[in-house]
This record gives structure tokens, C-alpha cells and sequence, in this order.
């Protein structure tokens, strides 16, 4: 059997409905919520600030630190708050996911913080946050090479499909689920997971249409920025 | 969220002295717009964003069975919890739960429990081994001041509107919903005095939070009951002014009501 129509009646190649908005959070240096269909993110970013413990300071560049998490009531089966093992894997790869496009040398010895919690889940909660975190970085005003854009790429029987819902994920035939984000100006891949079953092919072509999907949340994501300044003149 | 003593700010001192305020409100005045918005997370039982000035928090209620605590065999139990977001406020760390997150749990669900608000004796579903638990959750978003009146009224306004999942043999099926709504009995709203110097004032912002020596909240329910208290803060209160307080929190508490049943 093949997955020949999607569930939401999405192309193939096709990302769910896109909300993005900058400075939602007053009080950190930057902020921002990323919607990618039903799946929420709000991300603030804290910094450059004093760093403790200090033997995490360093004398060339700022530390850049990350929380990501689920509110309990995001998910249909309640997440007990605190970190579990998998927040604090995707709290790491989106650290690794950013840093690439941040020039932190101007920053020595302090720390900035990226705070990325999803209000409410349905697949793809840690591109999402990726997405918010990296608006919130340039709300926060840290210089950037680039803005990071992050999507996940699926296998589903035998199509290859972007930007899965929690329906498509739990799908009988198994879905493959390969989350990427990148940096679409200088073209670098800064997050790369998989978990599933797919050949080399197709891994080229899900990389091909993550590309391509990434184009267009970036177009979201500036949008965003520019939205705020444009709000503020008026 | 203010437990920083008597930490003065000359500045907001001199202005209560003179009985005015940094935004120009009166001291009996919460900021506006007090917003109250529904179905935060789809996949709650019933969830709640509460935004007083550019305060922000939310709450949700998700719900689970299990066995009764034995000496309220014939009732559900209401668990709250809260978490002061390191998102929310430059002062907030990463960590285990720290005593003022605690307490602003504690100030909410002794608000809920006291006033009755919700019926746990309907959340029993057979006397002594299964019964409803409801898990509430709080989450800060935004620390701009008075923290406990917004976490308060977040967390009712989502016990207000969650639904009950569905039950197929003693098990929850999770993420359907039935159309049976948590049985609530009254609505009660925590409001909080703040003391700066010999001034009793509500809902302080970020900038007044600095200054206050201390603060009294009330939970209040319609019919003009006090449910519950909570001093906390470096100096005193007198009596007088305890009952001063709890006359400006009964008066003031019906600009959140208003917007509650709106």
C-alpha cells in the first residue's frame, strides 16, 4: 500500500500553515513564537549575560546555552515537567543548530541563554523551536551570518514527505523522520537526524525538498522581523 | 515576583507617599487590558492564557485516574504545580522547583480547594478505588509583577472550561474529549495587596515589585468569602491593615472577576 494522498490533503512537498511573530516576550532581550500548523513554539533569548559556573566562561567567544521543553499539558498524554532525556538531547542539537550562524567573539566570557518551550505538540516541535529560537537570536540582536531554518522531512510507506503531522508520524506503515535545519544563504545543514529506513536516494531527494522548504520559512521568519519594526513606526 | 524585602526604590517611595504611581493608576487599580483566552493547547483538558499589563501566564489541566488518598476515599484530587519559566524573567534559572515557584502553586490550589470550587466528590468513580485526578499546571511567560493574581486566574479560568477525557474500562483514552465539563461549584479570585511603606496597593508592576516590604493575598469567592491567605514579604502588617487589605482585595478582585465571566 502507498501513502498516495496525505492526510490534510497537503503536496508532498508542501509545509503546514506558517505563523511567526518577534518580541512577544518583553522581558527577554528577544523572543519570538513560530507556529508550524497545530505545533506551537515560543523561544526567548537572555544575554549576554554573566556566566555561571564560571569555568564555562571563555576567553574567545560567549557560551550559548539552550532549554527546550514540552509543557505537561502540550502533548495528549501529560509530560511531567522537569528534563527528561529526550529535552535534554534537543536542548544540545539546537545549540549545535544555531551556533554555526552566530558570531559570538565580540562576547567573550559571558553567556547567552535560548529558552524554547512548545505550548502546544503535533510532530516537528523541535524544528519549530529551532525556527523560534533562531528569530529570537535576531530580536536579541546577536550578530548573525544567517537566520537558521529548520523543517522534518519524512518517509511514509514509500513517499517522501515534508513537515509530518503527529497523524502522519504514528502512521501503520511506519514513518522515517528526518528533521533538518539549515542556513539557506550559506546553504550549511546545522541540524541532521534520522530515525526510519530510507535508502541514500532517498535521503538526497528528502534533503532536496527540505532545502526548498526551508526557503520558504525563511521568507516567514524575515517577514516576522520586519512585521516588528514596521509595528513599532506606526 | 517581589521576596526581595525591603529592597527601596526612592523613587516609586516618594510617588506612593504622594499617592500616586509610575503608570498613573490608583493604588486600588489593576493595569489594563486584563485579557483571559481559551484553548491554548489543543491537547488539554482545558487550558488558559491570562495577560494583565504585559504580565503573562498559562495554565492547563490535563486529567488522569487513579486510586483515592485514603482518608478522601469518596474524591478525585486536584494536584497543582507551577513553573516560573526561565523564559519569563532574567531572575528565573533552570533547576528544580525553588521555594517562590512552590508557594505561587500552593497560593493558586489552596485558593481552588477551599473555596470549593471544584466538586471532587463528583470526580469519584467508584468509593475507594478509582477516582479523577486533575493536574493543573502553570507556567509564566511574562514577569512584569503580581505574578500570583495572573497565575490565579489563569489556572481558573482553565478549570472553568476543561471537559472530562473519555473512560473505556477504567482507562483514559487520551486526547478524546467528552462534552462533560469538571463539575465547579464556585468561582473564587485570588487578589493580592502589596505593602510599600504605609501604602496597601494592587497588582504591582515590574518597577513597583522592587519596593514592596510586603504582601497579603486573598482568595475570595462570589459571595464575598475569604477562602485563603498568604502573607508573605520582610516587615508586618497591623491588623488594621490587615483589614484593609482584605476590604481592597474584596474591591478590587471584581475587575479579574468581571473579565472572568465575561
Amino acid at each position: 500500500m502507498t501513502y498516495s494522498k496525505r492526510f490534510d490533503g497537503r503536496k508532498f512537498d508542501e509545509v503546514r500553515e506558517l505563523e511567526a511573530k518577534v518580541g512577544i516576550i518583553k522581558r527577554a532581550a528577544g523572543s519570538a513564537m513560530f507556529r508550524m500548523g497545530k505545533t506551537v513554539a515560543i523561544a526567548a533569548v537572555y544575554g549576554p549575560r554573566e556566566l555561571f559556573p564560571s569555568f564555562l566562561q571563555d576567553p574567545k567567544k560567549g557560551k550559548l546555552k539552550c532549554i527546550y521543553d514540552l509543557l505537561s499539558f502540550s502533548v495528549t498524554e501529560r509530560k511531567r515537567p522537569g528534563p527528561s532525556r529526550r529535552s535534554t538531547e534537543i536542548s544540545m542539537v539546537t545549540v549545535d543548530a544555531l551556533e554555526p550562524v552566530l558570531d559570538l567573539s565580540k562576547f567573550a566570557y559571558t553567556g547567552i541563554d535560548i529558552y524554547v518551550y512548545i505550548t502546544q505538540a503535533d510532530a516537528g516541535t523541535r524544528t519549530a523551536g529551532i525556527n523560534a529560537a533562531s528569530l529570537a537570536l535576531a530580536d536579541a540582536g546577536i550578530p548573525m551570518k544567517d537566520l537558521i531554518s529548520s523543517v522534518a522531512v519524512g518517509k511514509i510507506s514509500d513517499k517522501i514527505c515534508v513537515d509530518l503531522t503527529k497523524e502522519e508520524e504514528d502512521h501503520p506503515e511506519g514513518a522515517t523522520d528526518l528533521p533538518v535545519a539549515m542556513g539557506t544563504r550559506t546553504g550549511q545543514v546545522t541540524l541532521l537526524q534520522m530515525d526510519g529506513n530510507m535508502s541514500q536516494e532517498e535521503i538526497k531527494e528528502a534533503l532536496k525538498m527540505a532545502k526548498k522548504a526551508c526557503e520558504g520559512i525563511k521568507e516567514v521568519q524575515v517577514k516576522a522581523l520586519k512585521d516588528k519594526y514596521k509595528e513599532a513606526l506606526k | 515576583m517581589n521576596d526581595h524585602g525591603n529592597r527601596s526604590n526612592n523613587y516609586i517611595n516618594l510617588l506612593i507617599n504622594k499617592k500616586t504611581r509610575i503608570d498613573g493608576r490608583q493604588f486600588n487599580e489593576f493595569r489594563q487590558p486584563i485579557e483571559i483566552s481559551y484553548n491554548v493547547s489543543n491537547k488539554a483538558e482545558g487550558s488558559a492564557r491570562v495577560k494583565i499589563g504585559d504580565t503573562e501566564v498559562i495554565a492547563g489541566v490535563k486529567m488522569d485516574v487513579g486510586t483515592p488518598y485514603p482518608d478522601t476515599l469518596d474524591q478525585g484530587n486536584l494536584i497543582t504545580n507551577s513553573e516560573l519559566l526561565p523564559l519569563s524573567s532574567p531572575l528565573f534559572l533552570p533547576g528544580p522547583p525553588d521555594p517562590q515557584s512552590v508557594e505561587l502553586a500552593r497560593i493558586v490550589d489552596r485558593g481552588i480547594r477551599e473555596s470549593g470550587m471544584i466538586d471532587l466528590k463528583k470526580l469519584c468513580i467508584r468509593e475507594g478505588e478509582l477516582v479523577w485526578n486533575i493536574l493543573l499546571d502553570i507556567y509564566t511567560i511574562n514577569d512584569d509583577g503580581n505574578l500570583i493574581d495572573a497565575a490565579a486566574l489563569a489556572a481558573i479560568a482553565a478549570l472553568r472550561v476543561a471537559v472530562l477525557p473519555k473512560l473505556e474500562k477504567d482507562k483514559v483514552q487520551f486526547g478524546e474529549f467528552t462534552k462533560t465539563k469538571v463539575p465547579i461549584k464556585s468561582t473564587p479570585i485570588t487578589c493580592t495587596i502589596f505593602k510599600i511603606g504605609q501604602s496597601l496597593i494592587v497588582d504591582t508592576n515590574r518597577q513597583e515589585e522592587e519596593s514592596v516590604d510586603a504582601r497579603l493575598s486573598v482568595a475570595i469567592s462570589e459571595d464575598g468569602q475569604i477562602h485563603a491567605m498568604q502573607k508573605g514579604g520582610s516587615i508586618g502588617f497591623s491588623l488594621e491593615e490587615v483589614d484593609s487589605a482584605i476590604g481592597l482585595a474584596k474591591k478590587a478582585s471584581e475587575q479579574l472577576r468581571k473579565e472572568l465571566t465575561k
